[in-house]
């Protein structure tokens, strides 16, 4: 196996034994970048020069003996909605195009302070406004498993480049699907924590009370070891809950005892792909094998997730990008205009189409005499969303179901067809909507080659128990170490 | 639930996005569809349910108030679309003719 398809984890192990270093990690994937970007399009930067200074320092830190972080040498790409000083961050949009942030996000921090070797940021939808990445304002991604369709998104260019073997590791964001929905798409490990588990501060903010940070990786272990780096408590962001972060890796390899698995009918429903279905029992069959028990359970309000959640989300959004007024930094337009002109040209000209689409809706659903009516309803509709998957996780230790309802859709299918594409998140938004930690972990392939992805819901900050589930599963299959052929 | 175009034109005006007329005339038929397919939420009797804004019961999260260094101004000047010296330079609030009512 090439060095490029090797986990974080081995490259980690490579390294402390001696027989690889920091920098010939870090040639392998800028070889693998230049050789299969033109076909992936995975970055909006990749700077060679920065990624070779890192690596050199991290291999002369060791040559000296220092202690290394936990991420020592080992590259990690960053989604280009994380601020990272000095580096040009878009949102992948084309009102930030120029953006130079001044300051790094926490998480950034944290990767640095790991000596993690920033490698790159990794295309989007615009503002994570999508489920494909055709909402770019720069450039398509493509799927690794089959570059005429869509990697997911919006997390779309973190996914493919980690199933791609352009770098090992990457950071998404998940704001109703975007981590989960890309991971299973691209057939690897895709973790939302839960809501207030891992800090925003420097996330350029899309919907405030759903969006969080996030690993992928090949594998569990993988995935355990960026949450560990990034998860924890930071003061800049006030919805960060100051609880202990465990080393998730230690309890890894002990199973659940007595494991009750919640398998929701909704999640079954009309709408599923009879392969992704299939795939998914197979896994719960597998489950059962290890001991499990599957219980039928109900999500009674889950239908009406998807609903509320296409309320909430352009609602908080509307409010965030209102920053975007062309003053203080982002696009500004050429012409000459009044300042209430200016904003509006501003932003008409700098947002594409699905950002307006869900500025508008949000801005509408928020107005006077149809907030009641739109918005305040859907806040109630989420609390009985969540008290549905307390209710059930009261008496299961995890709710499993497919992350996606059909595998990757080519690209252009659903582009002129907004609700459409919504249609594809039906799966993961309840999960945002209650706070709660979701996990999609590879458990299949199309007989066409399309990579499937079983869904792990669980309590709030119970990611060490479901890191532990996933890890079960994990153990006694192998899809986690394909890797596309490019 | 159908918006017309006037409606559109309304909201776009208040979400201050300026949009050409065929993009109005799209976006009043992909918002309605929209709407239509939320408001299946009014399906729900939610006479008796609290709203949730937010998913963690967390509140009045208090810090020190200790003075910290701030952005310096060159770097926050640095993204500026316009700048006079350490200035922000953005189109007049107030027209300058008239006299600023308090």
């Amino acid at each position: 196996m090439s060095l490029i398809e090797k986990t974080a984890t081995e490259l980690l192990a490579l390294q402390s034994s001696g027989r690889v270093t920091a920098g010939e990690i870090a040639e392998a994937f800028l070889a693998a970048c230049r050789d299969r970007e033109p076909k992936l399009r995975s970055f909006t930067s990749l700077d060679e020069a920065a990624v070779r200074e890192q690596a050199a320092a991290i291999d002369a830190k060791r040559k000296a003996g220092k202690p290394l972080g936990r991420l020592a040498g080992i590259p990690v790409a960053v989604k280009d909605v994380l601020c990272t000083k000095g580096v040009r961050t878009t949102c992948s949009s084309k009102i930030l195009a120029n953006f130079v942030p001044p300051y790094d996000a926490h998480v950034v921090e944290r990767l640095r302070a790991e000596d993690a070797v920033l490698f790159g940021k990794t295309n989007m939808d615009e503002f994570a406004m999508g489920s494909s990445t055709e909402n770019s304002a720069f450039q398509v991604t493509r799927n690794p498993w089959a570059p005429d369709r869509i990697p997911g998104g919006s997390s779309g260019g973190s996914a493919a480049c980690v199933a791609g073997c352009q770098a090992p590791l990457s950071l998404g964001t998940d704001t109703g699907g975007s981590i989960r929905q890309p991971a299973a798409l691209c057939g690897i490990v895709g973790l939302k924590p839960t809501y207030g588990r891992v800090s925003r501060y420097g996330l350029i903010a899309f919907a405030s009370s759903l969006d969080q940070v996030g690993p992928f990786a090949h594998d569990v272990t993988d995935c355990a070891l960026l949450l560990e780096a990034i998860a924890g408590h930071d003061r800049r962001d006030s919805t960060c809950v100051d609880q202990p972060v465990p080393e998730y890796r230690q309890s890894l390899n002990d199973p659940v005892e007595g494991l009750r698995i919640g398998v929701p009918r909704e999640f079954f429903d009309k709408g599923l792909d009879a392969e992704v279905e299939a795939a998914v029992r197979a896994a719960l069959k597998e489950y059962q094998k290890l001991g499990a028990t599957l219980v039928d359970v109900s999500l009674p309000h889950s239908k009406y997730a998807l609903a509320a959640y296409y309320i909430v989300a352009p609602a908080e959004a509307s409010s965030n990008l209102a920053r975007f007024d062309g003053m203080h930094y982002g696009h500004r337009t050429a012409a000459k205009a009044d300042l209430i002109a200016t904003y509006a040209k501003s932003r008409g000209e700098g947002f594409g189409p699905e950002v307006r689409r869900r500025i508008m809706i949000g801005t509408y659903v928020l107005s006077s005499g149809y907030k009641d009516a739109f918005y305040v309803k859907a806040l109630k509709v989420r609390r009985l969303v969540k008290k549905d998957f307390d209710d059930v996780l009261a008496n299961c230790d995890v709710i499993m179901g497919p992350t996606t309802p059909t595998p990757a859709f080519t690209i252009g299918e659903k582009a002129d067809d907004p609700l459409a594409m919504y249609l594809s998140d039906v799966y993961t938004v309840s999960c945002n909507l209650a706070g709660i930690p979701g996990l999609s972990i590879p458990c299949g392939f199309t007989k066409g080659g399309l990579p499937i992805g079983l869904q792990l819901l669980g309590k709030p900050f119970d990611e060490e128990k479901l890191l532990r589930i996933a890890r079960m599963y994990e153990a006694v299959t192998d899809w986690h170490t394909r890797r596309p052929r490019l | 639930m159908s918006l017309s175009l006037d409606e559109v034109r309304k909201v776009a005006r208040l979400a201050r996005l300026e949009l050409p007329e065929d993009d109005l005339v799209r976006m009043q038929a992909q918002l309605s569809a929209i709407l239509d397919y939320v408001a299946q939420l009014g399906e729900l009797d939610t006479r008796d349910v609290e709203p949730l804004a937010h998913p963690l019961p967390v509140q009045n999260v208090f810090r020190p108030d200790e003075p910290t260094p701030s952005l310096p101004v060159e770097a926050a000047l640095r993204n500026a679309p316009k700048r006079v010296g350490d200035y922000f330079a953005v189109p007049a609030v107030f027209d300058s003719d008239e006299p600023v009512s308090p």
